[in-house]
């Protein structure tokens, strides 16, 4: 059955409390602690930053939190314009990049845990294994039969525009793990990053197995267990809108059919 | 431990090449159980109070059994598809999904049936 509490070793309790010595402009952030170096469960811990002396985003406030006053404080960031999607997580209740952020548009204090419903591998870390075997599934890469040319392949203005909105996804992985559906099913769901990434090869006019594609996601659990919830939508970080694809997958499945 | 790479766990046991029927009937009936539900409210009310004979009277009349069944073997299928959905969301493992599905499929088929049994032994 679909587990609608946390299991046990699972369940949060207040952690530690890093203070603030002196003045400044002091804000509260709330992060999610969990490590597998021991038996304790996850814990949220406060830390106080002084926002005088840190960057506008929240990355930022969690770069500085590991610089100076707590190195234990693990989590992936590498580009910090919104580009790389490592530093996605679930910031004040919503899955986002902490990068492109900014701390000053949340109110109270900043809670920042990791993105829901995947396996933890360490503070904010989440384990993307199965979410990138899910993308390499969908064999995203052009798949053609036709003598290759001796140039760069043709596509027209008109064929290139339906490739916008898809090409920009960064495979963060905010959407997926937004999705009930995917929380529940992910085993066999494909979930709406990948989803959009499999359309992007369906909706390319240079690719050759566009059938072959629409074969791969014709399924109860791959394709059909999104239920137009639309919180991927909601959330991407990008402004892209896995829903509209998917739903554009489930419109071509079923225009070939009739 | 599970030895299978991270690659055929993704990939499970491969498309199945259904749901896609699933997908459009569920849409279809739903377009069909628009203008059928107002139409039975619509005409049903008119028969209020309720009473045997007004009812029978009402159902006797030429198009009454005919649209009557349309709907309710649709709102029937619409309800099965919606609740195959729900089962197959939440309940996990196979035996109890398998075994739910079926339960739910017998359970809509004998309620479709007895009620278009019902209704033609009055009308007709």
């Amino acid at each position: 059955m679909a587990e609608f509490s946390l299991p046990k070793n699972s369940r949060m309790s207040v952690g530690k409390t890093w203070k603030h010595e002196g003045g400044g402009t002091v804000r509260d952030f709330k992060i999610y602690r969990w490590s597998p170096d021991d038996d304790n469960n996850p814990t949220v811990d406060t830390y106080e930053v002084n926002l005088d002396e840190c960057g506008p985003m929240v990355l930022d406030a969690l770069i500085k939190i590991k610089n100076e006053i707590d190195p234990t404080l693990t989590f992936r960031r590498s580009c910090r314009e919104g580009i790389c999607g490592s530093c996605s997580m679930n910031v004040d209740g919503t899955n986002t990049l902490a990068c492109t952020t900014a701390i000053e548009d949340i109110k109270g204090d900043v809670k920042i845990y990791p993105l829901p419903h995947m396996p933890v591998i360490k503070d904010l870390v989440p384990d993307m294994t199965h979410f990138y075997a899910q993308y390499a599934s969908v064999e995203p890469w052009m798949k053609t039969d036709s003598p290759t040319p001796n140039r760069e392949r043709l596509q027209s203005v008109e064929d290139r525009e339906e490739l916008d909105g898809l090409y920009e996804c960064i495979l963060c992985a905010c959407c997926s793990t937004s999705c009930p559906s995917y929380w529940w099913n992910s085993d066999r769901y494909l979930g709406p990053a990948v989803l959009l990434q499999a359309y992007r090869w369906i909706a390319d006019s240079r690719d050759e197995a566009t059938g072959d594609r629409l074969d791969a996601l014709e399924d109860p659990f791959k394709l059909y267990r999104c239920h137009t919830i639309m919180n991927c939508t909601n959330t991407c970080p990008k402004g892209l809108n896995p829903g509209k694809a998917i739903a554009k997958i489930k419109k071509m499945i079923h225009l070939r059919s009739q | 431990m599970n030895y299978r790479s991270a690659l055929s766990k993704a990939r499970g046991q491969g498309p199945s090449g259904h749901g896609g029927s699933h997908w459009s009937m569920q849409r279809f009936s739903a377009i069909a159980l628009l203008p059928l539900t107002l139409w039975f409210l619509f005409s049903f009310s008119n028969v209020m109070p309720l009473t045997y004979h007004g009812f029978a009277q009402w159902l006797r009349q030429p198009w009454v059994p005919v649209l009557l069944c349309l709907f309710f073997a649709c709102a029937y299928y619409h309800a099965y598809l919606g609740l195959q959905v729900v089962l197959e969301d939440y309940v996990h493992g196979k035996f109890a999904s398998t075994f739910s599905l079926i339960i739910v499929k017998l359970l809509f088929l004998l309620l479709a049936v007895s009620t278009i049994v019902s209704v033609l032994r009055i009308a007709l």
